[in-house]
């Protein structure tokens, strides 16, 4: 396996020559991989992704595909197959026409043209809609046969911004486990650029967090998840308590932090935390428990400020340690031991289940 | 099994019909009331488009003045064989009418009949003038007049021109005409114009509209791709044409390209030419195509323009990732996406320059004067109306065969004017 099938080094980008869109950029993506790229709106995705495209030079940096500098290949013979947002199938021409272009293109016979054609859209199951237009196909199958298009010349490399943002929430789960089943088959390289944190979960071997141009963690889901790297990427991610306070212990792996009501919780500590400094708990939600037992560890009074329901689960909005906003997520079937705001009830969490993040 | 499947078809069937004609009736409904609110525009055009161009291409067919002031020769003549010399009885009905009618009508009279022959003009007033004091026998007070009376070649002529419908005006503008048998034939070479005329119209129409779209299509690639003061700038470029009048842009030409203009000047200062030799820029068919080229730009630019725009600069990209070269890209994806522009341009400047008649008068010699010269040359300068009226009527027809032909090749669909 070649770990570094793609590279960014040190990449910058200005479009206006004023400021940074996408500010000293260090990713390799190793070959095979399902690297997604997510981030607010501006932060630099479609960028990024469009400088590996070709369609905007970087204005530091280079960018290498297998090993070779692609700055100075023009975007047609990068080889590399795009999904557009909004697919930009050609208008004019049949959905059969669509695909055999990049083969067209690259000057192939007649008869392997149709064929691989055929195959395209077999794989994408549109195989007996070759003869209708664009604009006569649902959201959902101009998305397939744009897939269809951009994986009929057999690239290395595919890219996809934003695929299925304009689809409904079912068909974009449908075909977010298509492309993930099209990738493991084909065994391709697909970045793939989304705002969706969940479609980022489900579908990446790695996930790159983006924010104001830089990346601010690259990491596997569940590591993204279960560890992230500072409190943007803590409350990106899912759902997140973000409760401020003070190290006043610190031992390997395991600190104290003490908070504004003087509580005292047991956390992992982050990367770079130091005795004393002001820190960033992350703790998520659903890892809160009610009425542990007396004497765990991390058991605290809150008081219920609100209750939401949400039909398998259950919100509260509780204050505790100094924090009158701690969400609490409880399923359904615990639900029903407390009724109104108000009540003091204990709350509690495993020491490993929150991690105290050094402020930058 | 089979009876419940086949009863469930049927009343399928029958819904479906229903629906489809319940469907039918709502939008009919929709229909009637979006005319409802475009009546008072229909009534216009009615009145002053519709209304006025019908009434004057019925005048290419109209032939009404001989039955209206010759209206006993036209019963008596009826019945005449056209062989034999006509008897008494004719030349009665033919005396009481040109006595009975005023001077100004039996001189239309008298010029229409000059269309078939020339000189029955001055025959008629003659003959006019002469009879109205005349006596019976009737028939030897005009062969008295003139000779011919006592032949039936006249008589003919007489009775050819009588029906209120003819195709005369029709087959002259197509330099065709009936010989005495009827039958339709071509003119003497030496008479005939209007055909050659019609084609030029075509032709030079054709060739600015070519020149327009050679010219027009990078600069409307251009304006779309300029972003705002620029884009805004070029297009107010394009539009300054408008601000001044036709006639001030065409006389500008005249300046520019006559034999002592800037342009000629310019190239004999750059010794380019011979001074005493200077090129020959107006008065020719290089005059009509550079004004008409110059005037009617705008026309094509826009339409371009607005099609342009409206292509998202995805397509390309698209067509780079998928290993477009720039050239092809440009051929298979962006020409194709702007042809409606192109087409509905094209159509435009076409079909206005069929009709240009002020700018071929000013900048162009005798054989470049194009069809609505001659319409205005009847119509204005020898009142034929007739004349005018079918000259007009085939430069339609002929726009509407070619219409056709663009809708059944193009599909007027696709055609986008902005
Ligand atoms: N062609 C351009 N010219 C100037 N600025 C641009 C251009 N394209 C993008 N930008 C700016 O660069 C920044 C990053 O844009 P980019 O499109 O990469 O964001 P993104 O992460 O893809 O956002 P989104 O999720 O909304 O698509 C934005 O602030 C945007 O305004
Ligand atoms: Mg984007």
């Amino acid at each position: 396996m070649n770990e570094r099938f793609i590279a960014f080094e040190g990449v910058r980008k200005s479009y206006d020559g004023k400021s940074y869109v996408v500010r000293g950029l260090d990713l390799n993506v190793a070959r095979g991989e399902f690297l997604t790229l997510l981030g607010p709106s501006g932060s630099g995705k479609t960028t990024t992704l469009m400088m590996l495209a070709g369609f905007e030079a970087p204005t530091h940096g280079t960018i290498t595909l297998d090993g070779n500098r692609i700055d100075s290949v023009p975007p047609h013979r990068r080889n590399i197959g795009v999904v557009f947002q909004n697919y930009a199938l050609f208008p004019h021409m049949t959905v059969g026409e669509n695909v055999a272009f990049p083969l067209k293109m690259r000057r192939l016979g007649k008869a392997e043209t149709t064929e691989r054609a055929r195959r395209a859209l077999d794989m994408v199951r549109m195989a007996s809609f070759d003869t209708r237009r664009p604009n006569q196909l649902s959201g959902g199958q101009q998305q397939r046969i744009a897939l269809a298009r951009a994986l009929v010349f057999e690239p290395q490399l595919v890219l996809m911004d934003e695929p299925l943002g304009a689809l409904d929430k079912q068909l974009r789960e449908h075909m977010q486990l298509e492309i993930k089943h099209l990738h493991g088959r084909l065994g391709i390289n697909v970045v793939y650029v989304t705002h969706d944190q969940s479609e980022a979960l489900t579908m990446s071997d790695r996930v790159g967090v983006f924010n104001d141009g830089t990346l601010q963690q690259i990491a596997s889901p569940h590591a993204l998840y279960e560890a992230p790297a500072n409190p943007f990427v803590a409350t990106f991610i899912g759902e997140n308590n973000a409760i401020s306070g003070e190290v006043v212990e610190l031992a390997g792996q395991n600190c104290r932090i003490r908070t504004a009501d003087g509580s005292v919780i047991a956390a992992l500590a982050g990367d770079g935390l130091k005795q004393g400094a002001r820190t960033t708990l992350v703790l998520r939600p659903e890892r809160i428990t009610l009425s542990p037992p007396p004497g765990s560890p991390n058991r605290f009074t809150a008081k219920i400020e609100e209750l939401i329901y949400h039909g398998d689960h259950l919100r509260l909005r509780v204050k505790a340690c100094g924090c009158d906003d701690v969400r609490v997520k409880v399923p359904a079937a615990q639900a029903q031991s407390f009724q109104a705001s108000g009540t003091d009830i204990a709350i509690g969490w495993a020491p490993e289940d929150c991690r105290a993040l050094a402020l930058a | 099994m089979a009876i419940t499947l086949t009863d469930e078809v049927v009343r399928n069937a029958v819904d479906t019909a229903a629906l489809t004609r319940r469907l039918r009736g709502l939008r009919r409904k929709g229909q009637m009331r979006a005319l409802l609110l475009i009546a008072p525009l229909m009534f216009f055009l009615l009145a002053i488009f519709v209304l006025p161009i019908g009434m004057l291409l019925t005048r290419s067919v109209d032939n009404s003045e001989v039955a209206l002031t010759l209206p006993n020769t036209v019963n008596a003549l009826a019945s005449w064989d056209g062989a034999t010399v006509p008897d008494e009885a004719i030349y009665a009905a033919f005396a009481a009418d040109l006595k009975a009618s005023p001077r100004e009508d039996v001189a239309e009279v008298a010029k229409r009949l000059n269309y078939y022959e020339t000189g029955m003009r001055s025959m008629l007033l003659k003959t006019a003038r002469t009879v109205r004091n005349a006596e019976a026998s009737y028939k030897d007070a005009f062969i008295a007049i003139d000779e011919q009376w006592g032949t039936p070649r006249y008589w003919r002529i007489l009775k050819q021109a009588m029906p209120e419908l003819t195709d005369f005006y029709l087959l002259a503008a197509l330099d065709m005409s009936r010989n005495e048998a009827g039958a339709i034939a071509a003119v003497a070479p030496e008479n005939a114009v209007h055909v050659d005329v019609l084609l030029r119209t075509f032709a030079v129409s054709a060739s600015v509209t070519l020149l327009c779209l050679l010219l027009g299509y990078p600069l409307a690639a251009l304006i779309a791709r300029s972003q705002g003061a620029v884009a805004n700038t070029l297009l107010i470029l394009v539009l300054l044409p408008f601000w001044t009048s036709l006639l001030v842009r065409t006389s500008a030409w005249v300046v520019l390209l006559q034999s002592r203009g800037v342009v000629n000047s310019a190239l004999a200062w750059l010794g380019l030419i011979d001074p005493s030799q200077p090129l020959e820029l107006i008065y020719n068919r290089i005059g009509v195509l550079v004004a008409m080229t110059h005037i009617l730009l705008p026309f094509m630019v826009l339409p371009i323009y607005s099609v342009m725009k409206s292509i998202p600069p995805v397509y390309l990209r698209a067509a780079s990732s998928l290993g477009a070269p720039p050239l092809s890209a440009f051929w298979r994806i962006y020409l194709p996406m702007s042809m409606p522009g192109v087409s509905a341009g094209g159509l435009l400047v076409f079909i206005l320059a069929l009709g240009y008649y002020i700018t071929p008068a000013l900048v162009g010699g005798p054989r470049d004067q194009m069809v609505s010269y001659y319409i205005a040359y009847y119509s204005n300068q020898v009142t034929n109306w007739g004349m005018a009226a079918a000259l007009s009527a085939i430069l339609l027809v002929a726009v509407l065969i070619l219409y056709a032909v663009y809708n059944r090749i193009v599909g007027i669909d696709r055609l986008r004017i902005g």
